[in-house]
């Protein structure tokens, strides 16, 4: 055998070849080591879905919660704080809702399941802070008349109103998150499970 | 050479073989234990058993309930339904009833947790113990055991030993030693077939680069790196 | 992509190197199957920094989580097992390609002149790779990782006046604790990796300036032909780099099998009372290294304790691993391949061969009086073959090495 008779066109097709299932070996190769990175088995159980007992929760009253390390605002609303959040559109920032901030059970005016009761995950989205609550109608410090109860995040002024909407001449740019949450009982709420998963 | 090669490598396969390195140290005979991890009703019935008559004063604190569940293919709700005395959360650690300060005053010591003891010790040793009680006034829960002598353990198993024909028991304490087998190891239930789609994938790579050196290494027979002189 | 290569080229000699040491490095036409064992421990270096890196990750080095890290990579960490399988499998993997490549030299005798640095430099990775795997052992915490840390480091309580002083200071405590735990993993994941990637650059450096031997001992820089490439040399690159990718992915169906159906593989890989979080309380039933330092630790035993002292036992065994390196000046033999050796020295390194792998296995054999006689016996060949080298290599007839290699 010759030189010449040397098939360069079967060298070059098995260099491919074996680049190609090379290649797609070191894929498979990273899988694990980028799984590794996921939360494991303990976060997950550290960030499981967590149980709120409302049957105590008065109007006005507002409690706190941790899911997934975060801060989660339960609190239930009177008749007159539910009427002002259909008044105050003008001084929002998007008061229909159209960022994805919520779940879509929770896209309509007062931003719950269950309109007196709000779940809010507490965290300002500008940049991170948790905001006081303020539901005291008519605040000095907030407004005076204008400000009809809602949140103010001490970091940089950002306002938000009952159902965690954001006003206009904040910093933060958009409404504060909704988590996932449902009812399994009138008085209990699991944050963390959409209704239909549970 | 090649001679030299063969013998060597005999002699070191023969060896590993013939002897196994965790058998020292026992005199102790134990019987087979004969579990089959793939037997998925047998490590259900295991998980029912342990829960049963095992999890109130042992732990198995290294895994979570949901990943029995999941491994095991029941159901969550099944599980925190039937299965879970020790914890409200599927995602908690599986721990034993009794506060670890109890149980040290009730049998003079803590008990194990079991999480690692089918790797620790082996299934045959505990399929071995859990069978191996026997009647002994003298000790405090009037049984001795074969395997572990004086130990501090009731036989915790007694009243199916009692209720039950002599290969249902068997198969009782069968089913527990499997379970603990996969709680000391879960990814045994699925790494074997890992494996083998792994070396599977290796061994098309293996043609390959067979037929590339092959093809390359024809420069060096034939081509331009022949032997020259 | 020439504009890339010539703006790189004239800021760092990429070329240079590829040429020099890939594509231009010209390498023995004759290497057969023991050649694949040096680039195959470039692999398992490779693989057990990556492993590695990963699982400090999810390691805790406190003695009081230790343990429960490893069993939490093991069930919570996404496919955590895996990476570990593949890092405790990979030391004894490890061992067993460079015990291979050790061997590869004796049969060659790749270790004479010009080649010696290669060799010390190769004996002094051997060392460091030991120690990086002896306290690679100890960071799961188990019962093995505990007692077996305690025994090796008293060992060196045994010298004179200094060795209380020395174990406390390797302690920095009065009995393994988490201040060991702590250093051993600090040793373990930067320092002595570190070592072992800058000793295998030399290794390689020292290579490629005399270049390889080969089976047949021959210098192949010897015969060169007009354009100053030797006779009997192809490159490396792509001759040997598509051979050695078909021996890595062999090399890696055997791992493989092992990780996924074996990864304890009976104790020998993974010891079963290590599966026993470190207790101070009690000893393990019976306590061997890993197998890999066995035929060290056979020595270590083998010496009874004199004049009430366990110092003779503690150097016979560092003496076992340092005479190694003296193997160049000792080996007076004209031919370097075993094929024209004559015929003691094919005597002498069966035995030797044999008396290492008896030694490895009485290592970790509870002792008996019968075993500690074999270990005797046995240290006593090991140390024969290195005292009596200059004789055996000296006699006998040799058969004629020939000018150029030969084909098989």
């Amino acid at each position: 055998m010759s030189e010449q008779e040397i098939d360069l066109k079967k060298r070059r097709f098995l260099t491919g070849a074996t680049s190609v299932v090379g290649a797609v070996g070191v894929g498979f190769v990273l899988v694990p080591f980028l799984s590794s990175w996921m939360p494991s088995a303990r976060a997950k159980a550290a960030g499981a879905p967590v149980d709120v007992d409302i049957t105590k929760l008065e109007e006005g009253q507002l409690v706190r919660v941790l899911w997934r390390k975060k801060p989660i605002w339960i609190f239930k609303r009177d008749k007159t704080a539910l009427d002002n959040l259909l008044v105050q559109d003008n001084n929002l920032v998007d008061p229909s809702n159209s960022e994805n901030q919520q779940p879509v059970y929770a896209k309509n005016a007062y931003r719950s399941i269950n309109p007196e009761v709000a779940v809010i995950i507490g965290i300002c989205t500008h940049l991170g802070c948790s905001p006081t609550y303020r539901p005291e109608v008519g605040a000095t410090d907030l407004g005076g008349d204008t400000w009809k109860g809602g949140f103010y995040c001490p970091c940089h002024g950002s306002k938000f109103d009952l159902s965690g909407r954001v006003f206009k001449g904040a910093p933060a740019p958009i409404n504060l998150a909704i988590p996932p949450y449902h009812y399994v009982s009138d008085s209990l709420i699991r944050i963390g499970i959409d209704p239909k998963a549970s | 050479m090649k001679k030299l090669l063969n013998t060597t490598l005999s002699a070191m396969t023969a060896m590993i073989i013939s002897f196994n390195a965790n058998a020292a140290g026992s005199n102790v005979h134990l019987e087979s234990a004969n579990t089959d991890i793939t037997d998925e009703a047998s490590l259900q019935r295991g998980a029912k058993s342990f829960m049963n008559f095992c999890s109130g004063c042992h732990s198995i604190e290294l895994i979570r309930y949901n990943r029995i569940a999941k491994d095991l293919n029941i159901s969550e709700a099944d599980m925190a339904k039937n299965l879970m005395f020790n914890a409200d959360k599927v995602g908690s650690k599986v721990f034993s009833s009794i506060p670890a300060d109890d149980a040290k005053l009730w049998f003079g010591t803590t008990p194990p947790d079991l999480s690692l003891t089918a790797r620790a010790k082996g299934t045959d040793w505990i399929y071995s113990y859990l069978k191996g009680f026997y009647t002994d006034e003298s000790r405090p829960y009037g049984v001795n055991n074969h395997v572990l002598k004086n130990a501090s353990m009731p036989d915790a198993l007694w009243q199916l030993k009692q209720d039950k024909s002599e290969k249902e028991f068997e198969q009782d304490v069968r089913d527990i030693t499997n379970f603990l087998d996969y709680v000391s190891e879960p990814v045994k239930l699925i790494r074997y077939d890992i494996g083998i789609k792994v070396i599977g994938f290796l061994f098309i790579l293996f043609i390959l680069s067979y037929l590339l050196k092959k093809e390359y290494w024809k420069d060096v027979k034939y081509g331009k790196w022949r032997a020259k002189d | 992509m020439d504009n890339n290569k010539n703006w790189i080229d004239q800021r760092f000699p990429l070329t240079k190197v590829w040429n020099e040491h890939l594509a231009e490095y010209y390498t023995p036409r004759n290497f057969n199957f023991w050649y694949f064992f040096g680039s195959l421990a470039i692999l398992m270096l490779v693989i057990q920094i990556l492993t590695g890196v990963f699982l400090t990750m999810h390691y805790k080095p406190d003695a009081a989580l230790a343990f429960a890290s490893v069993e939490y990579i093991m069930r919570d960490v996404d496919w955590g097992w895996l990476i570990r399988y593949i890092h405790s499998t990979g030391a004894s993997a490890f061992f067993v390609v460079i015990y291979l490549h050790m061997y590869r030299g004796l049969l060659y005798g790749s270790y004479k002149a010009p080649r010696e640095l290669i060799w010390i430099l190769g004996m002094v990775l051997y060392i460091a790779l030991m120690a990086e795997a002896f306290m690679g052992y100890v960071l799961p915490w188990g019962q093995m990782s505990y007692w077996g840390a305690k025994v090796i480091i008293n060992l060196f309580g045994s010298f004179p006046v200094v060795g209380d002083i020395i174990v406390e200071f390797i302690l920095g405590d009065y009995a393994v604790g988490d201040p060991t735990l702590n250093r051993f993993f600090s040793l373990h994941v930067i320092a002595l990796p570190l070592i072992l990637v800058i000793l295998v650059f030399l290794h390689i450096v020292a290579l490629h300036t005399v270049g390889s031997n080969n089976p047949d001992g021959v210098e192949i820089k010897k015969n060169k032909d007009k354009n100053g490439i030797p006779k009997d040399g192809i490159p490396f690159h792509p001759y040997y780099s598509v051979k050695d990718i078909m021996g890595v992915v062999v090399f890696l169906m055997i791992f493989s099998s092992i990780v996924f159906f074996a990864p304890a593989l009976n104790g020998y890989f993974l010891e079963a009372p290590n599966f026993v979080e470190a207790n101070p309380l009690k000893t393990p039933d019976h306590i061997a290294p890993l197998w890999y330092l066995t035929p060290f630790y056979s020595v270590l035993r083998a010496i009874p304790p004199m004049f009430g002292s366990q110092l003779p036992g503690v150097l016979a065994m560092f003496a076992a691993l340092l005479i190694l390196i003296a193997l160049p000046w000792l080996d007076r033999s004209k031919v370097k391949s075993i094929r024209y050796r004559s015929w003691p020295y094919k005597v002498a390194l069966t035995i030797f061969v044999i008396t290492f792998i008896v030694l490895g296995w009485l290592g970790m054999q509870a002792v008996t009086p019968l075993y500690s006689l074999m270990a005797q016996i046995f240290t006593a060949l090991y140390f024969a073959f290195f005292i009596l080298m200059p004789w055996f290599t000296s006699i006998g007839k040799t058969k004629p090495v020939p000018e150029r290699t030969t084909e098989h």
